[in-house]
């Protein structure tokens, strides 16, 4: 057991650094410097931008940049090209805004997907089922965009409350209900429809997994036994169907920091998905790599502890 | 009598060949067999709108008519300033128009065949990387390159890239590359093949060890025609359902880059842009946003059903359960 710990720990570490690497390289490989976001400038001397250069290391060989690069990033020194703030508490900040976002989301997901996707593997062909499959099809068909802009329409024009933003601006002063529930709908919204792809899969998903238990002969057997239907539903079918979605958890980080570009432009949210966007407009290197090196950790930290909980859970599996 | 007649019966059952059989069981699924026939209707409409919108003058997407700006859907074309030689197609506004005064039909035909591209391409291109990488796993994966086997050195590469955000990444190199349609098609082609390299590798390892593979060596056939008439065929389904949902999730993402700008850009047009480009004006001429909206919706979702169908009629353990 603790071998197998200190091994896959070690592959994890070695795996991160060779991301670091490919993520630097993709970055600062392609063309289209930070220098040049601004070339119609006139004030804009070619002084200036080897000045900006030389600060910014961006004429020394990519190792060097890669170097300073992570020297900085772990003294914690690591300043923004736009605004010389630090990189790792702007990430912070975002990260906190993007968070009850994640978790909502996370948690509508989830309540929703797993009942549904049950009931509709034990009522094969109902309505409940067939209607069900095509709606989630057509949730996954939907740009997420288009979906996201009908909904503001439609929540905006039937009740009448703002959803842009983190919540409404001049509100400061009111009561706390109010502003508790001002934060409920701004939050709401966004977090129901960046929910609404990931339901659909993940109840599909559920569906087959179900459909997948109920059809094993340990069913058959708990039947026979005379248990009752819930017991053998829900006791001897979910906890085996439920195995494969331990393995998920780790790659829903990369899934939800990808996916909250879009939706956190969308709803003016500012957390990390906005942030990243701003600081690829901006040709921000050190945010951009430091945005992708701490989703990377994240998600290595969430696969392996996906990892041991599934060989917790799973007692067939022996770590070795 | 009857003897013979169950003979017949099962003679019969046993001459359907194994894509007869799995045309049956896609056939009964309704969803899968429309989105079939629509996707076919797709190509077809496809090809007819290159040629039209290159070729025809009534169906030229770039002509501008500043004063027939957002006409909605099924306006007769009835303007004295525009020349008549630009009037739209059959003399009417079928779809509406922007604010451009562009023909919106128009538009549409000249986005078919530059989204479906960008869906196919992208996705030969991951099936094209997931194939090579996961057979070299699969096939070759016990070859030792010194500290490390070939399998462990690619399937470390695929969890190296499911650790990226793939989105994020997409919009990181299409945005500091100089936007082109074929750079949107390499990037989303070369951040989506990890799941068909999986997939393959999988495959590989199973049917490798299959006996009709032993009598293939056993004839010294060179093992690249192992690979590629033996087991690539066989191991080709589950490809082939990933890449139809493949498409579909191309043409997304497509549409979502040209919503944060990094798309196609015009006067090109796709359906992803005449989305993007029609939000601003979802109020005063809803049909921009709806138009492109709804398109890529059905268009989507028949890839999905399609993929759905393929799915079924490829996996036995679905079609005992049936």
């Amino acid at each position: 057991m603790t071998a197998f710990l200190i091994r896959n720990i070690g592959q994890r570490l070695i795996l991160l650094v060779f991301i670091s690497i490919i993520a630097h390289s993709i970055v600062h490989l392609a063309p289209g410097d930070p220098s040049l976001v601004d070339p119609m400038n006139p004030r804009m001397k070619p002084e200036d931008i080897a000045r900006i250069r030389a600060a910014f290391h961006l004429d020394d060989p990519l190792y060097a940049q890669y170097a300073y690069w992570m020297r900085d990033l772990f003294t914690g020194q690591l300043k923004s090209f736009k605004d010389s703030q630090p990189v790792l508490e702007k990430i912070w900040d975002r990260f906190l805004n993007s968070l009850p976002l994640f978790l909502v989301t996370t948690l509508i997901t989830w309540c929703v997907a797993f009942p549904f996707g049950i009931q509709s593997a034990l009522r094969r062909g109902s309505v409940l089922d067939r209607g069900g499959t095509l709606l989630s099809y057509t949730l996954i068909s939907f740009p997420g965009f288009f979906l996201a802009y009908i909904c503001i329409i439609f929540i905006v024009k039937v009740f009448d409350v703002p959803v842009i933003g983190i919540s409404t601006f001049g509100l400061e002063d009111a009561g706390v209900w109010l502003q508790s529930m001002d934060r409920i709908w701004h939050l709401t919204i966004p977090a129901l429809i960046f929910a609404s792809g990931s339901i659909a899969v993940l109840s599909r998903y559920v569906r087959s997994q179900m459909l997948e238990v109920i059809h094993m002969d340990y069913i058959r057997t708990a039947r026979a036994k005379g248990l009752s239907e819930d017991t053998v539903i829900y006791k001897h079918g979910l906890r085996n169907a439920l195995l494969p979605f331990i393995t998920m958890f780790g790659l829903l980080i990369p899934a939800l920091i990808g996916g909250s570009v879009i939706i956190e432009t969308i709803f003016s949210w500012p957390g990390l998905g906005k942030l990243g966007f701003e600081a690829i407009l901006n040709r921000d290197f050190p945010v951009i790599l430091t945005l992708n090196f701490i989703t990377a950790i994240l998600t290595l930290i969430g696969t392996f502890l996906s990892d041991i909980l599934y060989a917790v859970a799973d007692p067939r599996i022996k770590l070795q | 009598m009857e003897i013979a007649e169950q003979n017949g019966e099962i003679l019969t059952e046993l001459q359907i060949s194994p894509f007869q059989e799995k045309w049956n069981i896609f056939r009964k699924n309704r969803g899968a067999l429309i989105s079939l026939w629509f996707l076919i209707f797709l190509f077809v409409f496809s090809i007819a709108a290159k040629l039209l919108t290159l070729y025809s003058q009534p169906f030229d997407p770039a002509t501008v008519r500043l004063s027939e700006k957002f006409l909605p859907p099924m306006s007769p074309f009835k303007s004295e300033l525009v020349q008549p030689e630009d009037a739209p197609p059959f003399g009417i506004y079928l779809l509406g128009t922007d604010e451009l005064g562009r023909d919106v039909f128009s538009r549409m035909l000249e986005g078919t065949p530059v989204s479906l591209t960008i869906g196919f391409v992208a996705v030969g291109i991951s099936v094209f990387v997931g194939i090579l990488l996961g057979g070299l796993a699969g096939f070759y994966g016990r070859i030792s390159l010194g500290l490390i086997t070939v399998d462990t050195l690619i399937m470390r590469f695929v969890d190296i890239m499911l650790c990226f955000p793939t989105f994020f990444l997409i919009l990181t190199v299409v945005a500091l590359l100089p936007p082109s349609i074929y750079n949107i098609m390499i990037v989303i082609g070369l951040t989506s093949w990890m799941g068909t390299a999986r997939l393959v590798r999988a495959e590989f390892l199973s049917l490798r060890e299959q006996d009709y593979v032993m009598a293939a060596r056993s004839q010294a056939i060179p093992e690249m025609r192992i690979i590629f008439q033996h087991i690539v065929p066989n191991a080709i389904a589950p490809v082939l359902v990933s890449a139809t949902i493949g498409v579909a999730a191309a043409i997304l993402t497509e549409s979502a880059l040209s919503f944060l700008g990094f798309g196609v850009q015009p006067p090109d047009a796709t359906w992803g842009n005449i989305l993007s480009d029609g939000k601003g004006y979802i109020f005063d001429a809803p049909w921009l946003t709806f138009t492109p909206g709804f398109t890529i919706l059905f268009v989507v979702l028949a890839f999905n059903l399609c993929g759905e169908g393929l799915r079924e009629a490829y996996n036995p353990k679905l079609r005992q359960q049936r």
